[in-house]
């Protein structure tokens, strides 16, 4: 058995039921590994060592009765974007600070009914807007690769916790490609999966036509089996799909013979950085290698995506934020003189400037007189994007290519120009747009000795056969067994 | 100058649901504030609305009713504002795609009826209440009401007095409670109207500008706020001045409505369709699933009143202004039989049990004759057991008793001894009597004076009590005066 931490969520199960060591034993020297090395990562905003050992207990005496799952008594941690009962959720935010949840998340259900234990609260984006993870109003996580450097965003605490191996795996959730971009950017898997096929019960809106949930951890086959955890339907989720249950491992096994991956001109032309075109085309090589044929497809509307987001996604956020006002729960100014003065400073002093910006480009495009030229407008080009993908999926099965144009970026790069922030997602955000699968797999080390990320976008429901992919690429690569020193000291 | 007025009415009316619009709580009146308050209403971090399939289908029944298009595809979207009230800082509510378009509503008219076009109706969810009493200069926040469905029936400006406004509301409050999907309860503000009032010179085809009054919560107040809102804008032409398109607040209390806000400080709402809400789709199988639920309707009523069983115009109107009356002329009928005494039916039923109810203020459901017991009782009238005169005498009794039986009517005619006297020979002996007491008046009749002759009729009930069967006192009168 190798060091603890270092385990996949896979092989940490096996070793639970197989009870070469307890849960109590696990979540104990993990714990120990937070309380070393959270103060430089910052990739909690919440820790409880109390509840997670009691946890862990339980999950111990469900191991002794013989009545575990497979995931029982593993630890995971969660993004701090979902409600777990008694746990304080703050979506990163002054607004939500001292909140303490009352009910669970549909997610965080399931994970306690699979016997879980949860390793706390995951540090993030403030309300999951940004790539860096520095708008957090605890502070900005840091990349285990490189303190300096961002672990990218929105879920930057999901996979730097993972990538520093301070859990084996953790929830994330991905607007414009909040999962996918940070797990590039720290050397870590994650699949973003289908829009609905995992319940937004709980999990506190940003915008809703576009988030979902998804897991962050080492390997495709660890993303599987935490697949397979949180999908199903959910009836509190009126955007939730209906479908029959799958195995998310079914493909794992099964090579690429026979597969048609879809090479993106629009993604290969420019923007991306030479260290990350070199190790996308290496993986890509190696896809080939391995069975894979490629042809090129084109994604004409692409360069629309961008733009699109950034007027959809703040139009929803604008709107799902404005419960925060000071009436029933969270910050609420000190001092004001009335009721406009009271939603005018509590919402000026519980949000940070990111969020700020967004509310104020939401309410503008949905503004009477503009509302046309820009929302409606953004819709249409989010219908096009959508067909550009249908298009491109009648000629392959899969699209390749890489997750963020660059490895990780220094702390406060971006400060001063939110828009070169935002194009660190613009390889992500179509098929957010689209609703379409997608997922970041490590596929090599560049500059600075920073891990890039491979992009597979699937089409609806594909992603069994995505993981299948991903899981065969890991077998041939080791680029996803890297951790940075943070990690394995 | 002669001055049109031009009326459009939006009503609210509260779905008769057991939860709310978008979450499981309770919609009950008058519990505890904050009580059915979960965590849906209160906007908590993170919760999801889902669409209350009950509500929807009231929604239907409605379309059904007025003959609306139902579309199969409709779209529930944010109406965005801030108030402490509104607790996720947006209604959900339905903009360009309403469920219901179009219908029309039959209204009763000095004249007859005119048929009033509908723009639409649409689903949408109710906000809280803010409580500026008992707070010491804090609001009181009570989120009970917060998610309440809410249907919103919007009329075309089509009506044209005051009183075709009332007429449009009575007939509409009536239809909701008929198809049951409202209680119609106004004090508790699960129906009420705002109304949008213009004027013009009558002639002009262009409307006015119109001020939209708010929140009336009673038909005397819809009254009285459309009349004096015509009033105020009429004077306010004719005095040079010009109509401010605003919304404007009714005073019951002064008799006067006043600017709430302009349209100048309107809000933007910044509608835009709900991200959580996929669209809404009503299909060929819930349709007639629920068409097939539907009671037939009081127009169809009033046809087959006035049709079949020959009653006036009036009589079919008064008859369906509830299925519960509707419902409880029907049991009489079913339990007279044939359809030939509709009339008499009719007439006690607008007549007498109608007065009873009124002046008790009881609804028919808790009226203290039941059907099979009325029946019973006109049944008597039919058989000439008792006069109609009589029959009311055991109508009060059976109504101070409460009768809920058929036979209850015989029990009181048997008790008090108010069986009809028709045996001839009795009446005679009693009305030589009268006629030799009175050789005068006698003689008057026979002279051909009519008021005489009602003057024995009249003795002649007084010496039966009013027992003796009219018809046959009559026919014994004119044997022995006019012969």
């Amino acid at each position: 058995m190798s060091a603890l931490h270092s385990m996949s969520l896979v092989e940490t199960a096996r070793a639970l039921a197989a009870r070469e060591v307890s849960s109590v034993e696990l979540v104990g020297a993990l714990l120990g590994r937070i309380s070393a090395l959270n103060p430089s990562l910052n990739a909690f905003i919440t820790v409880d060592p109390e509840t997670s050992l009691r946890q862990a207990a339980a999950a111990d005496q469900r191991i002794a009765r013989g009545e575990a799952g497979p995931l029982t008594g593993v630890p995971v941690a969660h993004k701090d974007i979902f409600m777990a009962r008694g746990w304080r959720t703050t979506c990163a935010s002054r607004m939500l600070a001292g909140f303490v949840a009352p009910y669970d998340a549909q997610v965080i259900e399931r994970f306690d009914a699979a016997g879980a234990v949860n390793m706390g609260k995951l540090n993030m984006d403030e309300f999951a807007m940004g790539s860096s993870s520095e708008s957090s109003f605890f502070g900005p996580v840091r990349n285990p690769w490189d303190l300096e450097r961002v672990p990218g965003g929105s879920s930057g605490g999901s996979a730097a916790a993972v990538a520093a191996a301070l859990v084996p795996a953790a929830t994330a959730t991905d607007t414009g490609g909040s999962i996918r971009q940070p797990a590039s950017l720290c050397g870590v898997s994650g699949l973003k999966p289908t829009y609905g096929l995992v319940s937004r019960y709980g999990m506190i809106a940003y915008a809703s036509s576009l988030d979902q949930a998804g897991p962050i951890a080492r390997t495709a086959e660890d993303l599987a089996v935490l697949t397979n955890l949180m999908a199903g339907h959910d009836p509190r989720d009126a955007t939730s799909v209906a479908r029959p249950a799958e195995d998310y491992r079914r493909d794992l096994e099964q090579g690429l013979a026979g597969l048609t991956i879809g090479l993106p001109r629009a993604y290969f032309a420019e923007g991306m950085s030479a260290d990350v075109r070199a190790g996308v085309e290496a993986a890509i090589d190696t896809l080939r290698r391995l069975g894979a044929r490629t042809v090129e497809v084109d994604l004409p509307r692409m360069e629309l995506a961008l733009p699109a987001y950034y007027v959809i996604a703040p139009a929803e956020a604008s709107s799902n934020l404005s419960r925060y006002d000071g009436v029933r729960y969270g910050h609420r100014a000190a001092d004001y003189t009335d009721l406009a003065d009271m939603y005018s400073r509590t919402r000026a002093e519980g949000f940070g400037p990111e969020v700020r910006r967004r509310i104020l480009i939401g309410a503008f495009v949905l503004s009477h007189g503009y509302y046309d030229a820009y929302y409606l407008q953004a819709q249409r080009v989010r219908r096009l994007v959508a067909q550009d993908f249908k298009d491109a999926f009648a000629h392959c099965d899969l699209i390749v290519g890489p997750t963020s144009p660059t490895v990780a970026f220094p702390l406060g790069a971006h400060a001063a120009d939110p828009l070169q922030m935002y194009l660190s997602d613009i390889y992500t955000i179509a098929p957010n747009l689209a609703g379409l699968p997608a997922m970041s797999i490590p596929c090599g080390i560049g500059a600075h000795d920073l891990p890039i990320g491979l992009q597979l976008v699937g089409n609806y429901f594909a992603e069994a056969r995505m993981l299948g992919v991903a899981a065969a690429f890991q077998r041939e690569t080791d680029w996803h067994r890297r951790m940075p020193a943070a990690a394995t000291a | 100058m002669d001055w049109e007025i031009v009326i459009g009415l939006e009503t609210h009316a509260q779905l008769s649901t057991q939860s709310k619009m978008f979450s499981g709580a309770s919609i009950a009146f008058g519990a505890p504030p904050n009580a059915q308050a979960c965590a849906v209403d209160l906007a908590l971090p993170g919760v999801l609305p889902v669409p209350n399939r009950a509500a929807v289908e009231r929604a239907i029944r409605f379309g059904l009713a007025v003959g609306a298009r139902i579309n199969r595809r409709s779209v529930f979207a944010r109406k965005n504002y801030f108030y402490p009230d509104l607790p996720k800082g947006y209604q959900i509510s339905q903009y360009e795609l309403p469920i219901i378009e179009g219908g029309v509503l039959e209204i009763p008219v000095a004249d007859g009826t005119r048929l009033i076009p509908l723009t639409r109706a649409h689903l949408e969810e109710d906000a809280g209440k803010s409580l500026h009493e008992d707070f010491h200069g804090a609001t009181g926040i009570d989120l009970n009401r917060a998610g309440t469905p809410l249907l919103e029936i919007v009329s075309e400006p089509e009506l044209r007095s005051a009183d075709e406004a009332v007429a449009y509301a009575r007939t509409l409050h009536a239809l909701v409670r008929w198809i049951d999907i409202c209680d119609g309860n106004m004090q508790e503000g699960s129906f009420r109207c705002d109304a949008n009032v213009s004027v013009r010179p009558r002639g002009e085809t262009r409307l006015g500008t119109r001020c939209e009054i708010k929140n009336l919560n009673s038909f005397r107040f819809l009254d009285l706020a459309i009349r004096h809102e015509a009033a105020r804008q009429i004077e306010l032409i004719e005095s040079g001045g010009r109509v401010v398109q605003e919304t404007r607040l009714y005073d019951p209390d002064r008799d006067e409505t006043r600017s709430m806000r302009s349209k100048e400080d309107a809000q933007d709402y910044r509608y835009f369709p709900d991200p959580d809400l996929p669209p809404l789709w009503v299909d060929e199988d819930w349709m007639s699933e629920v068409a097939a639920a539907m009671p037939e309707l009081p127009a169809a009523c009033r046809t087959r009143y006035t049709g079949a069983w020959g009653l006036s115009v009036y009589d079919a109107a008064t008859l369906t202004q509830s299925r519960e009356l509707s419902t409880y002329f029907e049991q009489v009928m079913d339990a007279l039989g044939p359809a030939a005494q509709a009339k008499l039916a009719a007439n006690w039923i607008t007549g007498e049990f109608a007065a009873a109810l009124n002046r008790d203020g009881v609804e028919v459901a808790s009226a203290r004759i039941a059907a099979p017991a009325l029946a019973g009782l006109l049944q008597r009238i039919i058989d000439g057991t008792i006069s109609g005169k009589i029959a009311k005498e055991v109508f009060d009794a059976l109504w101070t008793e409460g009768a809920a039986t058929p036979d209850a009517a015989d029990r009181i005619i048997e008790a008090r001894g108010l069986r009809q006297i028709s045996d001839s020979s009795e009446l005679e002996a009693i009305i030589d009597a009268i006629v030799q007491a009175n050789p005068a008046q006698a003689a008057e009749v026979r002279a051909g004076k009519e008021k005489a002759f009602n003057y024995f009729v009249g003795q002649a009930m007084k010496a039966t009590r009013g027992k003796g069967n009219p018809a046959t006192i009559n026919a014994i009168l004119h044997a022995r005066l006019m012969a």
